[in-house]
């Protein structure tokens, strides 16, 4: 029989999370709640006797100090509503998994041998609220359906002594595994049914390949010696279309692309990434020749650079779109948590040293109806924010670097980009680190989690749009402590040598991560009977391809194999031999000794011929707007600092641990009161030393609306810009990018798919162009091309966006500088000219305008200035330096006063520009590649000996009290504003 | 000859500040310092009694899935120890009546709190007196703060110390004692050695968020009755060095960091002692 224990705060006590869904409860739902009480139940699923019950509540379960618990009766008393959530059978628990190791070590049980612990939680509303409201606060903000249930009580109707009936959500698993055959010998609307109907997202062309491959002589000859018909596996055809997935094949990336442009010209591309992504990197690489630095790029899980002579950094970022979407807290910490597996599963395996993360939500107060199946954006930004601090903090990996970026298009899908970054010895026992080695004989092993259907086409269901029957079982929960004791034991074991390879089990699950290292021997044979499951009645097919978290993949030499289980099992981390690489050139899988995929390892992952696609450019040409001159410039510069896209995420910011490892030179928030916008993060990775790492991005999805062209070349410069700012050298940084689109196929469903492909031929061509020109070679990246919104007549696509993260080395981080105003009697200077480029602006955008007029990066010109400003920065002679973006000079000079403390007099009329005709254009251009410095009087002729030959201009002085003066070009003053009221404007909108 | 200092830092199942505790006692001048996983306690590889100071980073034991530290401290009190009879706990409580140090920080400090190390009245280190719970803000925070240093407290870390300049990196920070009796204990016997206070170090508050957390009595520290167990939830390892300070850039500031005072009277301390 099953028990229940329910804790709760004593009398008097303080329920801080009661009152935050209290405050929710009010400020979301607009729902009148006098107060929220919470009471955490644990359900154990077997019999306990009273006085262990009793011994378990007061032991582990509860806090004597402040909590009072109740063993099977119910605890709650005075009431107007309870309402009761708990998870759905299959869906991770962690707290239920903690208090259950906790249990058996009280009772001096094996874990394995104790009944299961459930968890849930109870809210106790008080309040005039009636039974649809009660459901309202369940459904719209407490409990996530697709994961969780909900059960709601009257307060009249409650006896406490009787209490809740125990609810256990068992998963129901009957241990029947079964194969199934699917024959593929069959008409084409069948063969584009069985893709559909199991979500392989296959094509009918790839179904075909597919169809074809069972019909060669040999291969059926192959099959028939290991026990297989003509007909194909269930799991191979599940292999096949993880393997084969947009996701991980990245077909359209690769596609032979044939782009005509506005002209009518014609050109063809062959492989967007080998021709722009790789043809840059390669390009910089020879030019830097013997100081090449890039150790490995774009071969394995993340990109691995050279540190220092004995180290070597390691950086990844990904993004978790989708599952963000349906579960956005649950989605956002796997994100987190996986692409911590990125940079652990490079080379011999990184210690992981930061993360960064950036997020595009629709605006948090959007007020207009709610298409079917989409979560509040409020909720997406709430779910998404705590998944990542649980994702990042409990990995114990600081949360350095990031933004947010509004559009109401993010609406459709909410983007949640996630990057770590890892450092590793350059060598271990004498053989570098960033290569990867595998010989035929070695073990494969399975560590860490265990195996459940949770993930079940993650990367399959990525690879289409979210609609109406997109699975529930893509969502999964990470769990961030089991993955830290994998990890705390993986690199113990990498530093005594008792593995050879490793890899991380994400998208596709074990059929992608065997799959792919099974290429360095040449084959696997791999028994799945032998993986340790969650629970019963996982079939062959959903084991080999089951995403499951918190796994990695090794190959260990049989040599070490008894050293490597004995380390595990010490440290409690599961390993499992699950069979041997090989060099058969087959990919192998069995079930209990039975064959259930046997397929060719070329054909696998050389059998998908290239994508064949159209990309027509037309530039859009918006109406240009015809804004007046504001008649309150000081009233104009609050509105802009209350921008989304521009006003202070402190509030986020702060629930991220951004200083653990103890490295930490420059935070995000910086300045007099530590809440200045930092614009990029240096950390000393090892406390022995001074060379620090520099990590910044850029991202700017408006300008996608004219042309993504200068959407992607002003992400680059903004990435560089910022990495420059704090004192970044050109001479060694990296660039990572990250592509999230639309759909650019053209089909029924896209009908503009030719010129989203046109689009996105032309970011790549940015990329390649820009990077070159900086020097800057992408290590690693990701793309990520569906991101649409489709079901019944609605469609929301969101606009084509590429983040450009950077990672760079600075020698010295005490040279390292931030963007407040130091002192007062500082001078103030503007680098870089200004043109008057507004469109796509975030002053346009206030006028709700988009315009044509996108700003334009000048390459070689920014790259002049970026050394001399680095230069500058490394003689001492830069007091503060800020970048120049979103909102302009205008919010650039605003916060670089109110970060320091301290006012500004600045005259635009010695601002440089280019044929920029009104002060409102001179404030709020986005021009990109300039900045706001600071120098010290007596540093003014070195600093600017060190400019010489880039544009800039002294604009005025710091001043002593906090006042902002800006002269308007005509000689009069434009505004003179309070530093505090334009802090206050800035801090306003997102301080919750 | 000077007695060599031995330092260990426990890790494992969470914790994650180990490698800077670790770099603080070797700046302090420990003479032996390892990082050792709780694990290697567990199967009786390593052992408490080859130690003198004993540090308990911060982290997540078990992820704080039951409370903070709270299955860490259920680990401590009832795993046993392979090849004796022993559990962990006794080498704790051996350790402890040795007279050695031990310093708590964040996790650490929650640890010791749930463990009943801390405050440990009448030499009772296993019974709960106190608790660190949920801040009232409802929500992790990073930030740093001002701590009023107690000079009337026996705590052998902060001797010599008016005050320091700390991050708190924490969800669960709130100091609440048992009742009115604890809290007029650990005043009279000088076992609150941090107060959260204004920036001038002068007044200890309640006021958020200087006091980040909504601490009874802005306690942000204690130790036990012979200050030689100290505990505190801002962390110390996290500023040895000036550009760790958030203001370094606008800011003259002495080359090392503030935390390090710390590590340096422990490591003093047991140096002129000999146990």
């Amino acid at each position: 029989m099953p028990h229940r224990i329910e804790i709760g705060f004593k009398e008097g006590l303080r329920d801080a999370l009661g009152e935050k869904i209290r405050r929710r409860i009010i400020e979301h739902l607009d729902l009148d709640v006098d107060t929220v009480r919470t009471v955490e139940v644990y359900t154990i699923d077997g019999d306990l006797a009273p006085e262990e019950l009793e011994a378990a509540a007061s032991g582990p379960l509860s806090d004597p100090v402040i909590q009072h618990y109740a063993v099977d009766r119910g605890l709650a008393d005075r009431f107007d509503w309870l309402i009761e959530v708990g998870f759905r059978p299959g869906v991770t628990d962690n707290v239920g998994k903690t208090a259950r190791e906790a249990l058996a070590l009280l009772f001096g049980r094996k874990t394995e041998d104790f009944p299961r612990v459930y968890t849930s939680r109870q809210y106790l509303l008080s309040g005039p609220l009636n039974r649809s409201d009660a459901e309202r606060i369940a459904s719209s903000l407490l409990a996530n359906e697709l994961i969780e249930r909900y059960e709601i009580v009257d307060g009249a109707s409650w006896n406490p002594a009787a209490g809740m009936t125990a609810h256990v959500p068992r998963v129901a698993g009957i241990d029947d595994p079964r194969v199934e055959e699917i024959d593929l010998d069959t008409d084409d609307a069948t063969l584009l049914r069985i893709s559909a109907e199991r979500v392989l997202a296959l094509t009918l062309e790839e179904m075909k390949i597919l169809r074809d491959y069972l019909k060669d002589p040999a291969v059926l000859e192959a099959r028939r010696r290991v026990g297989l018909g003509p007909a194909m596996t269930d799991a191979e055809l599940e292999c096949l279309a993880q393997t084969w997935s947009e996701h991980c094949k990245h077909k359209i990336f690769n596609a032979e692309i044939r782009y005509i442009d506005e002209q009518g010209d014609e050109k063809t591309v062959v492989s967007l990434f080998d021709t722009f992504i790789k043809g840059s990197t390669k390009e910089i690489r020879k030019r830097m020749g013997e100081k090449d630095w890039c150790l490995s790029v774009f071969s394995d899980n993340a990109g691995v650079i050279r540190f220092n002579d004995d180290h070597s950094l390691v950086f990844k970022v990904e993004t978790h779109n989708s599952p963000s979407a349906l579960d956005p807290y649950g989605g956002a910490l796997t994100g987190i948590v996986g692409v911590n597996r990125d940079p652990f599963g490079t080379g011999r395996g990184a210690r992981l040293i930061f993360n960064t993360d950036v997020f595009c939500f629709a605006p948090p107060g959007y007020d207009k109806p709610l298409p079917a199946r989409i979560l509040h954006p409020r909720r997406i930004y709430e779910g998404v924010r705590e998944g990542v601090e649980h994702g990042g903090n409990k990995s114990g990996i600081p949360t350095v670097n990031g933004s947010l970026v509004f559009d109401d298009r993010f609406l459709g899908k909410p983007l949640v980009y996630c990057g770590t970054a890892g450092i590793m010895p350059a060598e271990l026992g004498g053989e570098p680190t960033h290569t990867k080695e595998i010989l035929p004989g070695d073990w494969i092993v399975m560590t860490g989690g265990r195996i459940g259907k949770d993930g079940i086409h993650g990367a399959t269901f990525s690879s289409e749009e979210l609609h109406e029957d997109s699975p529930v079982t893509a969502v999964q929960i990470g769990d961030p402590i089991t993955q830290k004791k994998m990890t705390d034991f993986l690199l113990i074991a990498r530093d005594r040598g008792l593995y050879r390879c490793i890899t991380d089990n994400g998208a596709g699950g074990l059929s992608s991560s065997v799959g792919e290292t099974a290429r360095l021997a040449g084959g696997c044979e791999l028994d799945l009977k032998k993986a340790p499951l969650k629970y019963p009645g996982l079939n062959p097919w959903e084991i080999l391809i089951s995403e499951s978290q918190e796994r990695m993949t090794l190959a260990v030499d049989p040599a070490r194999i008894d050293a490597f289980l004995d380390l595990a099992k010490k440290m409690d981390t599961e390993a499992t031999v699950l069979g041997r690489y090989t060099d058969s050139g087959k990919f192998h899988v069995l079930y209990s000794g039975k064959t259930v995929t046997f397929l060719d390892m070329d054909f696998l992952h050389e059998g998908l011929p290239r994508m064949n696609l159209t990309a027509r450019w037309v530039p859009p040409g918006n109406p240009e707007p015809e804004i007046p001159e504001p008649a309150d410039y000081g009233n104009a510069l609050k509105k802009m600092l209350s921008r989304l896209n521009i006003c202070s995420k402190e509030s986020v910011v702060r629930q991220y641990d951004h200083e653990v490892q103890g490295g930490s030179v420059l935070k995000p928030l910086v300045g007099a009161a530590d809440d200045g916008p930092g614009d990029a993060a240096v950390i000393r990775p090892l406390l022995d030393s001074f060379e620090g790492i520099v990590v910044a991005h850029g991202i700017c999805p408006r300008y996608s609306d004219i042309d993504t062209y200068d959407m992607a070349a002003c992400a680059i410069d903004e990435g560089v810009r910022n990495a420059v700012a704090v004192g970044a050298s050109l001479d060694h940084l990296a660039g990572l990018d990250n592509f999230c689109w639309c759909d650019p196929v053209q089909s029924e469903k896209t009908p503009d798919g030719e010129y989203k492909l046109a689009q996105l031929v032309r970011a790549n061509q940015a990329l390649y162009d820009c990077t070159l020109v900086y020097g800057v070679p992408c290590i690693s990246g990701k793309d990520s091309m569906k991101n649409d919104y489709l079901i019944g007549d609605v469609k929301i696509s969101i606009p084509p966006t590429l983040l450009f993260s950077t990672i760079g080395k600075i020698e010295d981080v005490r040279k390292a500088v931030t963007m407040d105003a130091k002192r007062p009697g500082d001078l103030v200077y503007v680098l870089g000219e200004t043109y008057p480029e507004l469109g796509g602006s975030e002053w346009y955008a206030l006028h709700n305008a988009v315009g044509n007029s996108v700003p334009k990066v000048n390459a070689p010109r920014a790259r002049v200035l970026y050394e001399a400003l680095h230069r500058a920065i490394l003689d001492g002679r830069v007091a503060s330096c800020h970048d120049c973006a979103d909102g302009g000079l205008g919010v650039a000079l605003a916060e670089t006063a109110f970060a320091g403390a301290l006012g500004m007099d600045v005259d635009l009329g010695l601002v440089p520009d280019r044929d920029v005709t009104r002060d409102d254009h001179l404030l709020f251009s986005e021009t990109p590649s300039r900045f706001v410095a600071t120098v010290s009087p007596e540093n003014r002729q070195a600093f600017e000996t060190a400019l010489e030959g880039c544009a800039f201009g002294c604009i005025g002085a710091v001043r002593s009290d906090g006042i902002l003066k800006v002269k308007g070009r005509s000689g009069g003053t434009l505004l003179e504003e309070d530093i505090g009221a334009l802090k206050a404007a800035w801090q306003a909108p997102l301080h919750f | 000859m000077a007695k060599p200092v031995r330092s260990i830092v426990i890790t494992g199942n969470g914790t994650n500040c180990e490698r800077e505790m670790a770099h603080a006692c070797r700046l302090a001048g420990s003479d032996v310092t390892d990082i050792v996983h709780i694990s290697e306690l567990l199967c009786g590889e390593k052992k408490l009694d080859d130690y003198d100071f004993l540090n308990l980073p911060g982290g997540f034991l078990d992820g704080d899935d039951l409370g903070s530290a709270k299955a860490g401290a259920n680990r401590i009190l009832h795993a046993p120890v392979r090849g004796t009879k022993e559990k962990l706990f006794d080498q704790f409580d051996r350790f402890i009546r040795a007279g050695k140090l031990i310093l708590g920080v964040c996790n650490g400090f929650q640890l010791q709190v749930k463990l009943g190390m801390l405050p440990g009245f009448d030499g009772d280190y296993r019974t709960q007196t106190a608790t660190l719970s949920f801040n009232d803000s409802g929500r992790f925070e990073d930030r740093w703060v001002s701590l009023k240093v107690n000079p009337d407290s026996p705590c052998v870390f902060t001797r010599g110390l008016d005050g320091l300049y700390l991050p708190v990196r924490h969800g669960e920070g709130k100091f609440i004692p048992a009742g009115d009796g604890v809290c007029e204990r650990l005043e009279k016997q000088g076992q609150i050695v941090v107060r959260y206070c204004t920036p001038d170090f002068r007044e200890a508050t309640m006021d958020y968020p200087l006091n980040p957390n909504g601490s009874v009595g802005a306690v942000a520290g204690i130790c036990n009755e012979t200050g030689r167990i100290f505990g505190l939830m801002p962390h110390p390892e996290a500023y040895l060095h000036r550009t760790n300070h958030p203001r370094w850039t606008r800011e003259d500031l002495p080359e090392e960091g503030m935390g390090l005072a710390l590590f340096r009277n422990a490591v003093e301390f047991l140096r002129r002692e000999s146990l």
